[in-house]
């Protein structure tokens, strides 16, 4: 929990002391002006994607659309089947995180606090996996789901989340659960708890700061994932959300307007999610590295 | 609950040798030190089947194609290490696609790691709107890869985008970037600089771990900035900075969105990288045999490169002692 709260104040906090006055101007200028260069891509998307054809091909390129050229965001949303491919990205988000929220909190329970013979060994070879490239497993998995027949379906897009194969997310759960401290769980467990209840009662409700980090990245994962979809569905009407926006970058290259609104309506819930939750994305992330 | 007074009821904290315990105590273990193993199991379980299904069998099965003909219909044919030979000896592409990503990677790792490391040390200093600047730096790593390889791929056009605008304004003659074989790699190298936001993050993680009182103590002694650099932020940070070099040469060697949406390998194959091009073997081809053994060879080359880098990280990498 602790580590949650510091993490919070990364940026804000002030850890050295820089005597200059003029350092810190010119530090204050270049985070300006990097600011300035990192936004210019989206601004960029943006002004591309209200402008009228005319004007988009226009060089030297003007930056304010005349006339803003707002039917762009309708028509792309006709243009690609959109809401279906919406649909079709929540029904495979929700179950994601949901299994991933199961597996991986279950393990994360049994590898942090629990004692059973080979934990350790077991927990070094899920963490092995990470370096795992997933080309190597990609084509194997790809034959197999095949082989059972679920090709052009969202099982093999679900089904490997209920089974904890994000290991990182059992990573993140279990530094948490170790943070917690182990005199809850022996008082309870004195007081004739079960180890079911003691997870359920006492584990999970202190998590949910690192659970909704684990729903968080599991979702957006989920959302942004371009190669399993890729692979595994077949089906225009199938598509999801990123595997529908690829689709369209080949077949409308030339509509560079609508393109763009497509990938801004892309990116806007993402922004979204990202501003209601940022600090525990930082944290997140803060935690990963440092105990690396 | 019976036993709720044995000495096993300390068994559910940590210990630091729990295996001699287990295996030892298994004779005479008590029924809550046993529910505790069952339960362990039940909810480890899911995990594991994951490890087992769908890491350990799909890696042996992998090995077992990269030495067939397999093309996904019909039977599938030993033919030993020749889909190997064919790599090494007969397929000028394997050789294009691994320069292609060796030097994507070799470039942007540093490049992108160094950029990280600049904008964490901005964020580190006393200066206002820490919060906002912190906040823009890192947004452009959280838009979608499909959705930042299309805005970029309208940045890039040579006739109406961002760049070569810029580039017009101050009398410098249009760039080609992803549309030449030269500029491709290049291009997306600065690409990858837009989303080092995660990395930026743990750098910064990292500076603020770092003693204060050793910048004091410098002070004191009269040092300037580039020495607090060279002899206190660079060998404090070292295993945030290996940390980095890992996740991202990993990733790096495994870019596949870039050449898939924006060059479809080319120009020329000049941005054919190893895992698009796996990726077209095995998917448009239908290659799996050979496909496998590519990704194989992916897998080796990851696998010995991580190793050397663990090997060396001793002679480089400073742990302070006592840390967690």
């Amino acid at each position: 929990m602790s580590a949650m709260e510091n993490d919070t104040s990364i940026g804000d906090s002030l850890v050295r002391n820089t005597p200059g006055v003029n350092k810190r101007r010119l530090a204050f200028l270049l985070c300006v002006l990097l600011s300035i260069a990192m936004i210019l891509p989206l601004a960029w998307l943006a002004r591309s994607s209200l402008m009228e054809m005319g004007q988009i091909f226009i060089f030297p390129p003007e930056w304010i659309p005349n006339p803003f050229a707002w039917h762009n965001y309708p028509d792309a949303l006709t243009t690609i089947p959109f809401f279906l491919y919406l649909w079709n990205s929540a029904l495979v988000v929700v179950p994601t995180i949901v299994g991933t929220l199961f597996s991986s909190s279950l393990a994360a329970y049994a590898f942090a606090r629990l004692n059973w013979p080979f934990r350790d060994q077991i927990f070094a070879v899920l963490m092995a996996t990470l370096m795992l490239p997933y080309v190597i497993t990609l084509i194997p998995t790809f034959l197999i789901w095949s082989g059972l027949g679920f090709v052009d379906t969202y099982v093999p897009l679900i089904v490997p989340h209920w089974l904890g194969t994000n290991v990182f997310y059992i990573f993140l759960l279990r530094q948490f659960f170790k943070a917690l401290p182990k005199e809850l769980d022996e008082a309870a467990i004195i007081d004739g708890a079960h180890i079911v209840q003691v997870f359920w009662y006492i584990v999970l409700p202190l998590s949910r700061p690192a659970l909704l980090v684990v729903a968080i990245l599991s979702g957006l994962g989920a959302w942004n994932d371009f190669v399993d979809p890729l692979v595994y569905i077949n089906s225009s009407e199938k598509y999801t959300v990123a595997l529908g926006l690829s689709q369209f970058v080949g077949l409308y290259t030339s509509q560079w307007s609508l393109l763009m609104a497509a990938a801004t309506v892309v990116i806007i819930p993402v922004i979204i999610v990202f501003f209601f939750t940022q600090r525990y994305f930082m944290t997140s992330i803060t935690m990963t590295g440092l105990k690396g | 609950m019976t036993n709720s007074s044995s000495p096993d009821g300390v068994m559910l904290t940590e210990r630091p040798s729990g295996r001699s315990a287990t295996t030892g105590a298994r004779a005479r273990m008590s029924p809550r030190r046993r529910s505790e193993i069952t339960w362990a199991l039940i909810f480890a379980t899911p995990a594991i089947l994951g490890l087992v299904l769908l890491k350990a069998m799909p890696i042996l099965f992998s090995l077992y194609i990269s030495m067939t003909d397999w093309s996904a219909v019909g039977d599938a044919h030993w033919v030993g290490l020749d889909n190997f030979e064919k790599m090494l000896f007969a397929d000028p592409l394997f050789w294009r696609s691994l320069q292609v990503t060796a030097y994507y990677t070799l470039v942007s790792v540093p490049v992108s790691m160094a950029f990280a490391f600049f904008l964490a040390t901005l964020l580190n200093q006393r200066i206002p709107g820490l919060g906002i600047f912190r906040t823009i730096f890192y947004i452009p790593s959280i838009v979608p890869i499909i959705a930042s390889t299309v805005i970029w791929l309208w940045m890039f056009n040579p006739d109406f985008g961002l760049f070569n605008s810029v580039l017009g304004a101050v009398g410098i003659p249009k760039l080609q970037y992803i549309f030449s074989e030269d500029q491709v790699v290049p291009s997306l190298v600065f690409m990858s600089i837009w989303g080092v936001g995660p990395m930026m993050i743990i750098f910064l993680a990292g500076l603020q771990e770092v003693p204060k009182e050793l910048y004091e103590a410098a002070d004191i002694d009269g040092s300037n900035a580039w020495h607090k650099l060279v002899h206190i932020t660079l060998p404090m940070m070292t295993p945030t900075i290996l940390f980095n070099l890992m996740i991202s040469m990993v990733a790096a060697f495994q870019t596949f969105v870039q050449p898939f949406i924006m060059t479809n390998g080319g120009p020329n194959n000049g941005s054919l990288f190893f895992v698009f091009w796996i990726y077209r073997k095995a998917f448009q081809d239908s290659q799996m045999g050979y496909a496998s053994a590519l990704a194989w060879a992916l897998f080796i080359i990851i696998s010995v490169l991580s190793y050397l880098i663990f090997r060396t990280s001793n002679k480089w990498v400073f742990y302070r002692g006592g840390d967690d």
